[in-house]
């Protein structure tokens, strides 16, 4: 049957103090007489997010780094507390029935977090008696895993030792070993060769063709266009977007992006952009850059130039952007996803 | 309440101990051991001090073995297991309330605590040679004392875990452990510090005072000691305190 999840207008704002170079540093005037005002740290991680991933979907929430990607899956699995909002795996809230939402999932963090005091199987087997599998159970399930991740061979020794992509293997492996019905991998390829990052694609495809459902976040345009059903783009706390990867790069206006820059912007060189066939908007960067969304690439360049030499200005560069995630980030925040 | 999670926790922490016996063991008694021999067999045997100082010292000894241990066990695996690493992430993720998980921590801590004192009777007693005079005449006494005492040991290795990182540990041992054990009453009997009378009231905030002091009173009881109905009650306090304590910073450490 699967188990989907819902997350209602969640907010998280985390009270940390400001580092110190804020404190005495620029800008922060410190108030003269009168009592000292002691003035609250907050960093706004989540901001009023709200939506609905269905039983047996594969997921993604792509967006940069800070974005607020890894809170929402910290409190999805019930390790972080929100500010306001409810976060449900299937019926259970993830804060209020904790016991209920973790028998559901299984996660895979972003940095592996492998218990360093025992091997790999013996992190397999005690993850399973966490969750009450019996002894045969464990032992099984623990050596299927380990033969389908190819860790057979190093199943007994301390994972101190182990490379990053092999904990990471196992870090999925000790995920799944209680057969959870939803499952969280948080940047799971991140640092990973592209070798093992095609296995861990196959594994999560895998599991995700058993019904079960998948909530993975990534900042790698290529994974979540390739590995996920829906998507939802985040940034700075909020949702900027979200749909299947081709309508959501359908909504990008004309498609085509032409990152440009000139000797100068002038407003009759926007002007004249924004008049030239195919060209959907036109938006000005950095006093001498303009970012142009058309239906073409390549074929525009030469109205480019002219309508340049017309307005007295000359064009210095050019990147053409094909449709992607990449550009509907762009679209929305004025950013790279990699910025 | 899922027994099953919580037995596996302690298994694993178990097995996790087994494997580290003999090093754990060493880590713990050896300088315990040591400072036996030099004074409770050196100094009498020389006649430097009397043989009689030998039933002050064991049960001293007895009681810091017993604190050190449950301390070390509790603490410094969730120093190290709340860094950045986060391995204490998968036993947060199992299923069970996450106060269990520092409930089974003090269980295991206290479990090592007991050991530690069951290993060191013996051994401190042959370490010391003939001339111990104790007596296990009130055994529920002593093990209740024993019970109190270990868990102790396990809810300020709680406390104490939760609440300060790698760097501190040097810290930690010389500004709280070291000063412990000096004016915790574990080398001589609290009445000794009569001549000293700020210093006798001021180290009655010392934990290690009452279990050196309760474990005397069970073992050796011709030797003055505090009331043990006063020990019992300070160590009741004191262990609800740190309980509360350590329960109230491992929730800060383990929720984001």
């Amino acid at each position: 049957m699967g188990i989907g999840i819902r997350i209602e207008d969640l907010r998280k704002v985390y009270d940390s103090p400001p580092p110190a170079a804020a404190r005495t540093g620029f800008g922060m005037a410190q108030p003269r007489g009168g009592p000292k005002e002691k003035k609250k740290f907050q960093v706004v991680a989540l901001d009023g997010i709200s939506l609905e991933i269905h039983a047996g979907e594969l997921f993604g929430l792509l967006g940069p780094n800070g974005a607020g990607k890894s809170t929402t899956i910290g409190i999805l699995t019930t390790r972080i507390r929100p500010t306001s909002g409810r976060a449900f795996i299937g019926e259970h809230d993830a804060w209020q029935e904790q016991v209920a939402a973790k028998r559901l999932i299984g996660v895979v963090p972003q940095r592996p977090n492998l218990d360093f005091a025992l091997t790999a199987r013996e992190i397999l087997v005690f993850h399973g008696a966490y969750f009450g599998q019996s002894a045969k159970v464990r032992q099984a399930k623990a050596d299927e895993l380990l033969e389908r991740f190819k860790l057979t061979e190093r199943a007994d020794q301390m994972v101190r030792g182990f490379s990053g992509g092999m904990m990471q293997r196992l870090s999925i492996a000790r995920a799944m070993m209680h057969d959870p019905e939803v499952l969280f991998l948080d940047e799971p390829s991140a640092g990973l060769d592209p070798q093992t990052r095609l296995l861990l694609w196959d594994l999560v495809k895998d599991y995700n063709r058993q019904g079960k459902t998948i909530v993975l976040t990534t900042h790698y345009m290529e994974e979540a266009d390739s590995l996920c059903n829906r998507l939802a783009i985040i940034d700075h706390g909020r949702i900027i977007s979200q749909g299947t990867p081709a309508e959501l790069k359908s909504s990008i206006p004309g498609g085509y992006l032409l990152r440009t820059k000139f000797s100068g912007v002038p407003e009759p060189l926007l002007a004249g952009l924004r008049a030239l066939p195919g060209v959907t908007e036109v938006r000005a960067s950095d006093g001498i850059g303009a970012d142009i969304y058309a239906d073409r690439g390549g074929p525009l360049i030469p109205a480019i130039v002219s309508a340049a030499q017309s307005a007295g200005a000359e064009l210095c560069d050019v990147h053409i952007q094909e449709p992607s995630l990449e550009t509907l980030f762009l679209h929305h925040t004025g950013r790279s996803l990699r910025d | 309440m899922n027994w099953k999670t919580l037995f596996a926790l302690l298994s694993r922490d178990g097995h996790v101990a087994r494997r580290n016996l003999v090093f754990t063991l060493v880590q713990n008694l050896l300088q315990p051991l040591l400072l036996t021999f030099v004074f409770g067999r050196i100094l009498t045997s020389s006649g430097m001090m009397s043989t009689a100082y030998k039933n002050v010292l064991l049960p001293g000894i007895i009681g810091t073995s017993m604190v050190m241990s449950g301390v070390w066990a509790v603490a410094m695996p969730l120093i190290a297991e709340f860094q950045w690493t986060k391995e204490i992430e998968d036993r947060l993720l199992a299923p069970i309330e996450i106060g269990w998980l520092a409930v089974e921590k003090v269980i295991a801590g206290m479990i090592q605590a007991l050991v530690a004192g069951l290993v060191v009777i013996p051994s401190a007693w042959l370490v010391m040679g003939s001339g111990v005079n104790i007596s296990f005449q009130s055994p529920f006494l002593f093990l209740l004392i024993c019970f109190l005492v270990a868990l102790f040991a396990a809810a300020g290795g709680l406390a104490l875990g939760c609440s300060i990182g790698q760097a501190q540990v040097g810290l930690m041992f010389s500004l709280v452990i070291a000063p412990m054990i000096m004016f915790g009453c574990a080398y001589y009997p609290w009445a000794a510090l009569k001549n000293f009378p700020g210093l006798q009231y001021a180290v009655l905030i010392n934990p290690l005072v009452y279990a050196s002091e309760g474990l005397r009173g069970a073992l050796v009881p011709g030797i003055p000691h505090i009331s043990l109905l006063a020990v019992v009650g300070a160590l009741v306090l004191i262990n609800v305190i740190l309980l509360a304590v350590g329960m109230k910073q491992f929730y800060a450490k383990s929720i984001g």
